[in-house]
């Protein structure tokens, strides 16, 4: 745990500078910055389609001669984009709130209460990751459908308000809180949910933010899941209308490439703040396998 | 309550933790062990979601072992797999190997490789669908013009299809792995590199016989990983072409395509079902294999 813990701040820190020059780091540098280009190119010219107009959409220049945001103007004015960016955000807020909120409980419990049956709920919750969710989506959906759940938020939701990855990274994570300061909160008498809230948490907001990350991003993206729940267009997450968007759209790809704008960049203002965070946390979250 | 101020503080702690657990129990019970029995009932079951549920014992294996349609679509799965694992470790290890050598704007090339990891997969497919159209709207085939070349078809042809879409998958993959590598190559000890230096061991040597056994760990994870995802591809599938879903001709078409079309289209429940407890053994047995191979010690 402690390793993965250096490791992964480590991997903030460039590697100090050691021994002679290498003859190579200007040629690695330079092919290392093309494959870097390469890699943004499709969301460059995304961007770049989303401000163009439809005359010079299929030139391969990237800065637009007469930049436009008619498209974007296009795009929202009838109020469906904007719907369904705020379903997928209220849609991930809760479950990602959801799912840290459970997930640490429960890794809590795991990690540091002794009691029977505790490998048992474990290795329950642990064998649910070999599950895959396509084996799951058809029992859900005639679950949804005999309980009403067909088009609704909850319907969405109700498969991510707990997750067996999350409980067990904040299991891991709580074998680094030293059970001596729990102690010494039993001692001064607080009760055991309030000894989690206020004393085990705030040691570990690192991992729950990583957590937190993962979770919101994995909800933000999904799309096979909505896609099956939900039938009216009130109800569509952003994946989903964008899908029935640019399937309506055809061949106007400049309001195509608007609609996968408005998907994209929330998402890249939220990077490019947090983005060492978000690298930290990913890696942090990606280790512990 | 004057019960439980009798307990000892074990026997408190007891109770608080099957309080902790009351409601995640309940929630994995109902929503992931019930519908697993549930999926593996059905697959033997005839149901077209209005009449009666049927037993018919083994009948959907049966049927799925003589859908022609099956077999291609489990060969596109396993190529998916065979082509995407390897080629996107490849990759990404060469980068982050790379990239943890070099200094200068470090920060920025590592955010730029990691950047399509967080766009939405369903926005991107949509890119390079766009990227891919014939001349004069798609970018590479006007790209290819200007340089004089032939024109590319990407998403029409039975043979280029499937790299075709495979491409943006392994694109928007590549930076998880390469944060993934690169935090695996700064925990291996800095002194065992100073060790083999002083030897005068080659840098090849040291890559094959410190940095990838050392990195061991690290490859495992990441092969079972983007393994499980290749094997499980849809929203790229779909979208780039849902005109022809899985087309042309079947030949792009993955298995949880195959399921969602068996259940959502034709309305096949139990035939859908007996393909997802298919794609379950699939994944199990994927997984293990190269946990298997991977753990062995050389």
């Amino acid at each position: 745990m402690t390793e993965i813990r250096a490791s992964s701040a480590a991997l903030m820190q460039t590697r100090a500078a050691k021994g002679p020059r290498d003859p190579w780091s200007v040629l690695r540098w330079t092919l290392l910055a093309m494959g870097a280009i390469v890699m943004v190119m499709p969301i460059v010219y995304m961007l770049s389609a989303s401000i163009k107009y439809p005359f010079e959409m299929y030139d391969l220049n990237i800065i637009p001669k007469e930049p436009t945001f008619e498209n974007y103007t296009y795009v929202l004015s009838d109020g469906r984009f904007l719907r369904w960016f705020g379903n997928s955000f209220l849609i991930a807020t809760l479950t990602t709130l959801s799912a840290v909120f459970f997930d640490a409980l429960v890794g809590y419990a795991l990690c540091k209460f002794t009691f029977r049956g505790r490998t048992f709920v474990f290795i329950a919750i642990l064998s649910t990751l070999m599950i895959p969710t396509e084996m799951l989506v058809i029992p859900w959906y005639l679950m949804s459908k005999s309980f009403g759940w067909l088009d609704t938020y909850w319907g969405i939701m109700f498969p991510g308000i707990m997750t067996a990855f999350g409980t067990f990274l904040m299991k891991q994570f709580f074998e680094t809180v030293p059970d001596d300061f729990l102690e010494a909160a039993r001692i001064d008498g607080l009760n055991e949910f309030q000894i989690w809230w206020s004393v085990a948490l705030p040691l570990v907001t690192p991992a729950l933010s990583a957590l937190a990350i993962f979770i919101f991003l994995g909800n933000w993206t999904a799309f096979l899941w909505p896609l099956i729940v939900t039938n009216s267009a009130e109800l569509y997450t952003l994946p989903v209308g964008l899908t029935t968007f640019s399937v309506e759209q055809a061949v106007e790809w400049e309001l195509i490439m608007t609609g996968a704008a408005l998907a994209t960049i929330p998402t890249l203002i939220v990077f490019l703040v947090f983005q060492r965070y978000i690298i930290r946390g990913v890696a942090m979250a990606g280790l512990k396998g | 309550m004057k019960r439980y101020r009798n307990l000892s503080i074990r026997q408190k702690q007891v109770v608080w933790a099957w309080g902790f657990l009351a409601l995640p129990i309940l929630f994995y019970v109902v929503i992931r062990f019930y519908p697993t029995f549930n999926a593996i009932v059905l697959s033997f079951q005839s149901w077209n979601l209005l009449g009666p549920r049927e037993w018919v014992g083994l009948e959907n294996y049966v049927k799925l072992w003589h859908d022609p349609v099956f077999w291609k679509v489990f060969r596109n799965t396993f190529v998916y797999l065979i082509l995407g694992t390897p080629i996107s470790l490849v990759l990404s290890f060469v980068i982050a190997y790379q990239l943890d050598k070099t200094r200068l704007l470090h920060g920025t090339l590592r955010a730029l490789y990691f950047l399509p990891f967080l766009t939405s997969t369903v926005a991107m497919a949509w890119v390079w669908r766009w990227f891919y159209q014939p001349v004069p709207i798609g970018l590479f085939n006007n790209f290819l013009a200007s340089l004089g070349f032939a024109q590319v078809n990407f998403l029409n042809s039975t043979s280029n299809a499937l790299p075709s879409i495979l491409i943006p998958a392994i694109w928007a993959g590549l930076g998880f792995q390469i944060i993934i590598f690169m935090a695996g190559l700064r925990a291996i000890p800095t002194s065992y590199y100073e060790a083999a230096r002083i030897d005068g061991v080659s840098g090849w040597t040291i890559l094959w016989e410190i940095t990838l056994p050392l990195l061991k760990p690290t490859i495992v994870f990441l092969v079972v990983f983007s393994s499980i995802g290749f094997l499980r591809i849809f929203d790229q599938v779909f979208n780039m072409t849902t005109n022809n879903p899985g087309g042309p001709l079947d030949s792009t078409k993955p298995l949880v395509l195959m399921i969602y079309q068996t259940a959502f289209s034709s309305f096949d429940m139990g035939y859908a079902a007996a393909q997802t407890v298919v794609l379950f053994a699939i994944l199990l047995t994927v997984s293990l294999v190269q946990l298997r191979i991977l753990r062995e010690k050389p």
